[in-house]
């Protein structure tokens, strides 16, 4: 791809987004204003908003990625992403917003009457939201090193330092009007591309992917190999190295690639005779494209990976802290429901596209399976494809759509944690608001420079599992359910916490172990999720006395209407 | 609400001069409660909660409808393609089955399933505010 174009791109969107957000400044000036955007945002511009902020690397990068590796179970994610919105409009959306908390501790603390229950809901939102944010900066690190070569740490500093400013500088209300505007960023960076591909791909005779063959080079490919990487070579083939292989120096010589692994140091390339097939990265199974096409013929246990996938999607989302948060700025419950649906539809647009993304990855960039690098397909299939300046500016205009991403998932994230560990943390008001933004920002931003490189789709699903495992029953209970008591809900919220957590270090720090045991690590929803719901369900079942006084007043307040004049009691979320 | 009076009708059309219409002493057609039921909720008196438990459990069974429809298509179409070969390997307009389902078709009907409950949830609400309303005290 071209440097300047791409780099263009990314600073195209930058500045806009920042203009945008400082726009917002002049209107935001109470603490109201910096959290939940004063209410007066109309619904087609919430339901963007929301839109915008859900998308994340990992949607516009990440999803492509993962298809173009594993095929057709990973058409679930998208389908998970866009059925937990439906799940939480039937069980929470309306009664959330009734409840005029801001946040995930403000409901805990509003529904169940607890300081203690409180400050679990408080940890437990910003480890998420770290979870979160570690892989939208690590991501940004790559795309900004696939565009411009700059090394790996520089483009989560970049993210990092655009999202401080424009939270800080306008708060929830410039972040809500550039949250809209990324979303209609983010989908015809998408949508226009893929016009062109398709248009390419009719015209290089609409090939297909049911061949009973692994993935092979089209034509004589060279393979730059920017990170170190063990590939598995599965037939001899003869290339041309330039650089290290199996620790041996080579200059534009000729190899022969045995089969079995081979390391290839970074900086190196390796030119691939028409015809070969695709070594893959170690580990990854080599599927031909017909089993590729197929649902549960891709990962080991993927009947067991697919439900576990499933629940962690559809349950998840409701706990997501930046997309709660959001719910606050519908005037009334109805709206809030009315403004789900919305979303439902944006989402529904928005990922029918990048699956083609995955598809014709598999057609004419199988190297990346080499590479590794399977999340930067998007970026490289307009530059392979269409070529001369029409590449360069389709790859500009995807460059800054995944840029819109990482900047409006950070920016959401960066709000909720900020306003958690204002209120809960630190000591509150707008000074103590500046500060949580700092600090919602540098621990993740540290972490993904130190943690090794992973797919950016792979860790948000785990922060969805977290979420699922925690929030879900919090809130499914808390709604639904006049029994839940505090100790109920303590338990529940440490047990599903402390298991999914757990499964999330060992996945991130160490690689999931293999077999089975591997698989309910890497996926740890579908136990996780069941425990965190029959703890909570038995120990509130255990400790009936300790059912909160106001319990009947709180079910009025989330489930009448705003029409009739009840007492709804008179909790108010603490002001920071 | 037609307010009775208890003063003779004025004789309406269609009575022939020379007959009284007779009508019975309409005084209070609708018993009405002691409190309106506004302030048994918010009292929490015994009918106020009946009231909420029947709001609750008319809104719980449409979302547990709902979550039972989308757990059958969800979670049975793994199970499907586990189970029958032919439904995984079928092709619709020359595509593959499991890509036209998962990548196309699902997400129009969750959109559709969404705007269902939008209208059943909002129309268990307005049964219920015309249900509070109606017997509601006018002063």
């Amino acid at each position: 791809m071209n440097a300047a174009y791409g780099l263009a791109g990314v600073m195209l969107v930058v500045v806009a987004t920042v203009l945008i957000g400082v726009l917002g400044v002049r209107i935001s000036r109470t603490t109201s204003d910096f959290y939940v955007a004063s209410r007066t945002v109309t619904p087609l511009r919430n339901a963007s908003a929301i839109g915008g902020e859900y998308l994340s690397a990992a949607s516009f990068l990440g999803i492509a990625g993962l298809i173009l590796a594993y095929g057709a179970d990973m058409l679930w994610l998208p389908v998970g992403w866009t059925g937990g919105y439906l799940v939480l409009l039937v069980l929470v959306s309306a009664p959330l917003r009734r409840s005029g908390a801001y946040t995930l501790p403000d409901f805990a603390e509003a529904r169940l009457e607890s300081m203690a229950v409180r400050r679990v809901a408080s940890v437990l939102v910003v480890l998420i939201s770290w979870l979160y944010l570690l892989p939208q900066f690590q991501s940004a690190g790559l795309v900004l090193r696939t565009v411009t070569g700059t090394p790996v740490w520089a483009g989560g500093v970049l993210i990092a330092v655009v999202v401080a400013v424009n939270v800080l500088g306008g708060g929830m209300r410039s972040v809500t009007l550039v949250q809209a505007f990324q979303y209609w960023m983010k989908l015809t960076a998408l949508a226009v591309p893929l016009v062109f591909l398709l248009l390419a791909w009719r015209g290089d005779g609409s090939p297909g992917l049911s061949s009973d063959a692994p993935p092979r080079f089209g034509d004589r490919t060279t393979v730059a190999v920017g990170v170190a990487v063990t590939v598995n070579v599965t037939a001899p083939v003869q290339v041309v190295v330039d650089g290290k292989v199996d620790g041996r120096h080579h200059r534009r010589a000729p190899l022969t690639l045995t089969p079995g692994p081979h390391r290839i140091d970074a900086d190196t390339s390796v030119t691939f005779p028409a015809g070969a097939d695709v070594p893959h990265v170690s580990g990854r199974p080599v599927t031909t494209d017909r089993e590729w096409a197929l649902p549960l013929d891709g990962r080991e246990h993927s009947l067991y990976a697919t439900y576990s996938l499933i629940l962690a999607t559809f349950l998840g989302t409701m706990g997501l802290p930046h997309v709660l948060v959001r719910f606050y700025t519908n005037p009334d419950g109805r709206a809030a429901r009315r403004t789900t649906v919305m979303v439902l539809s944006l989402l529904g647009a928005f990922y029918l596209l990048p699956a083609l993304y995955g598809v014709f990855g598999r057609l004419y960039t199988p190297e990346l399976l080499m590479t590794g690098r399977a999340d930067a397909v998007v970026l490289t299939l307009p530059g392979r494809l269409i070529g001369g300046l029409g590449g360069d500016l389709l790859g500009a205009l995807v460059t800054g759509g995944a840029v819109a991403a990482f900047l409006s998932t950070s920016s959401g994230i960066t709000v909720s944690v900020a306003g958690v560990l204002a209120q809960d943390i630190l000591r509150g008001g707008v000074r103590s608001f500046r500060v949580g933004t700092l600090l919602a920002l540098v621990v993740p931003l540290a972490l993904a420079i130190a943690a090794r490189s992973l797919a950016v789709a792979d860790v948000v699903g785990l922060a969805f599992a977290v979420a699922a495992s925690t929030f879900c029953p919090l809130l499914v209970l808390g709604v639904w359910w006049r029994r839940l008591t505090v100790p109920g809900a303590l338990a529940g919220l440490v047990a599903g916490g402390v298991l999914a957590g757990t499964a999330v270090i060992v996945t991130i720090a160490a690689g999931p172990p293999s077999g089975f045991a591997g698989a309910l690590l890497a996926q740890p929803a579908a136990w996780t999720v069941p425990i965190a719901f029959a703890v909570m369900i038995v120990v509130s079942l255990c400790t009936q006395r300790r059912v909160p006084k106001g319990v009947a007043r709180m079910m009025v307040r989330l489930h009448t209407p705003e029409s009739l004049n009840v007492d709804r009691g008179t909790w108010r979320p603490r002001r920071v | 609400m037609e307010r009775s009076t208890g003063r003779p009708a004025e004789r309406p059309r269609g009575v022939a001069a020379g007959r009284t219409l007779v009508t019975g002493p309409r005084t209070r057609t609708v018993r009405r409660p002691r409190y309106p039921v506004t302030r048994e909720i918010d009292e929490q008196t015994g009918l106020g909660e009946a009231y909420m438990r029947s709001l609750l459990r008319t809104q719980l069974r449409l979302a547990a409808r709902l979550c039972l429809v989308l757990a059958v298509v969800v979670l049975g179409l793994p199970l499907l393609f586990a189970t029958v070969p032919e439904v995984r390997e079928a092709e619709v307009f020359g595509l593959p089955l499991p890509w036209v389902l998962l990548g196309g078709l699902i997400y129009p009907w969750f959109v559709a399933c969404g705007w269902w409950y939008v209208r059943q949830a909002e129309r268990n609400e307005d049964d219920f505010a015309d249900l509070v309303d109606r017997t509601e005290d006018r002063p």
